[in-house]
This record gives structure tokens, sequence and C-alpha cells, in this order.
């Protein structure tokens, strides 16, 4: 029994649940980036007491280091008004109704899962063969990805292109030409009816001119 | 220590934390907060995959499995957050409850 591995586990989950907890409570979406930086954090431990010592450090690199910076940016482009601050929970029954099914979900789960005799799992087990060292490293999991799953790997940078030129095609908004365009449009419009209502005043007036003989 | 850290505990760890983050997704408005409780539910699915790898480590499944998990992760909060800068363009608000062009 290792008592490191399980000291790590242990500190770790209290973490964790601490930051989840705090992301969904949290009144600022800043402070619920924050606290959702510390879950991550503290899942990059819990993947290390399981032997995925690559996958911690891409858990580190692309959500503390990526996800989270992103949620910090957007966070900051919209400045205070990203706290929305009245009612900022559902109303009685809905926050009643999805805590009864959250709880009961994950109660029924966690407890099936904790009663269940599953076997002792821990950082210094490892498993039969010459291989044990590369278990999570960059060369098993690197070979693997390599060799096994080359076609969704790229499948995967295709995704990620897509979902580049996507987000910049929403966020972008207008460029100068369009905007100025439907300036142009907006104001030839006014224009218009400003023609319209003077013409309209001025047949007013003659008739009025005309009915005071 | 007292308890043996086994498979049962990962896995109800990470269902715990995918209870939280579905809670979380009902309870709030704030689309920015949806998109992060999305985020631990997906994170908390990472933490299972990579609990059963643990348990049957002749190969990388699970962790080839998470692996994709977080790419995809990645690409979908970038485009979350496109969503909610233009919603917040539109409406100067990031509510979910105001946007709502499709209700009526």
């Amino acid at each position: 029994m290792s008592t490191g591995g399980d000291f790590l586990f242990i500190v770790s989950s209290m973490f964790a649940l601490g930051g989840a907890v705090g992301t969904v409570l949290a009144k600022s979406p800043l402070r619920a980036a924050m606290s959702l930086l510390l879950t991550i954090i503290s899942l990059a431990g819990i993947f290390l007491t399981l032997h995925a010592h690559l996958l911690a450090a891409i858990q580190l690199i692309v959500y503390a280091g990526a996800v989270v910076v992103l949620f910090v940016f957007v966070i900051m482009l919209l400045g205070p008004e990203s706290t929305t601050p009245a009612g900022e929970f559902r109303g009685l029954m809905t926050r009643t109704a999805s805590a009864a099914i959250a709880a009961i979900v994950t109660g029924g789960m966690a407890f099936s899962l904790v009663r269940t005799s599953m076997p002792y799992v821990n950082i210094h087990q490892c498993p039969e063969g010459a291989e044990c060292g590369q278990f999570g490293g960059v060369v098993g999991l690197g070979s693997e990805l390599y060799s096994n799953s080359v076609v969704p790997f790229e499948l995967i940078s295709v995704l990620l292109t897509v979902a580049i030129v996507g987000s910049i095609a929403i966020a972008r908004g207008r460029t100068q030409a369009e905007a100025k365009e439907v300036r142009e449009r907006r104001a030839a419009r006014a224009a218009g009816d400003a023609d319209q209502a003077a013409r309209e005043a001025k047949l007013t007036a003659e008739v009025s001119a005309h009915g005071g003989h | 220590m007292g308890i043996e850290i086994g498979l049962g505990e990962y896995l109800a760890l990470a269902s715990v934390i995918f209870g939280i983050g579905a809670m979380g997704f009902l309870t709030r408005r704030n689309m920015l907060i949806q998109l992060m409780s999305i985020e631990l539910m997906l994170n908390s699915v990472n933490v299972m995959l990579v609990a059963f790898n643990r348990y049957m480590p002749e190969n990388h499944t699970g962790q080839i499995f998470a692996f994709f998990v977080i790419a995809v992760a990645a690409a979908e909060a970038a485009v979350g957050l496109a969503i909610v800068i233009s919603l917040f363009r539109l409406k100067q608000t990031v509510e979910t409850d105001k946007a709502d062009a499709l209700r009526h």
C-alpha cells in the first residue's frame, strides 16, 4: 500500500471537490474560473496517482494554460456585465428538481461504485511485463497514439482547425467595410424618411392654407 | 492510513464531480459558468477513463480516449466562448434566458 499515493489522492480529491463546488456556486465568473483552475490542477494530481504522467502534463498545459486563460480573457473582455446580478440561480422548482436529479444519480453511482470490491489501484503497482515503466509516459502513450489511433489523431487536427475558423467567424463581428455599408444604408433610409416628412409637412401646410380661404 | 484507495474511490470522485457539474449547468443562468460546468463534467469523465485504464494497463486505450476528450473540450470551449461574445454583442448580457429569439 502506497501511503504517498493515497495521501496525494485524498488531498487532490478534497481540492477538486472544493473547486467544483466553488465553480458552481461562485457569484462572479472570475471566481468561478479560479475555482475551475483549482479543480483542474487537482485533477492533474489525480492523474499522477493513476500513473498517467503525460496526461497530467497535457491537462496542465491545455486546461490550465489555454482553456482557463481563454475564459479569463472573455470575462475581462465582457467587463462587469459578465456577472448577472439578480436572479442568478433559477427558480426554486427548477433548482430543487435539478438538485434532486443530480443527487440521486451521483449518490447512487458513488455509493454503488465505492461498495463494489474493486481492486486496489495505486501509483507503485506496475503491470506485469517489461514495458511497466512506460505506462502513461511519453513513449508508451505516444507510440500508441501514432500506431493504433493515428486516423483519429489526424481528424482531431481537422476538428481543431474547423473550431478555430468557426470561432473567428462567430466572434469577429462586422468588418469595417461591412459596418460602413450598414451605416450608409441606415443614413440613406433616414434621409429618405426626412424627405418624406418634409413633403408631408409641406402638403399639410398647403392644405391648411387652402382651407383658410 | 485506514482506508485503501481502489478503483471505486476514483470512480466515486468522478461521479460526484460530474453531478456537481450537471447541477451547475442546470441551475445557473450565467452562460460563462454553464460552460465551466460543462468543462467540469468532461474532466470527471477523463478521470473515469484514466482510472479504468489504470485498472487494465495492458494498453493505453483509456488514456487515448481522455486525450481526445481534452482536445474536443478545448475546441468546444473556443466555440462556446465565441458564441458568448456574439450573444453579448447582441443582447448586452450573458444570461441564457435572454437568448429567446426563437422562442415565440
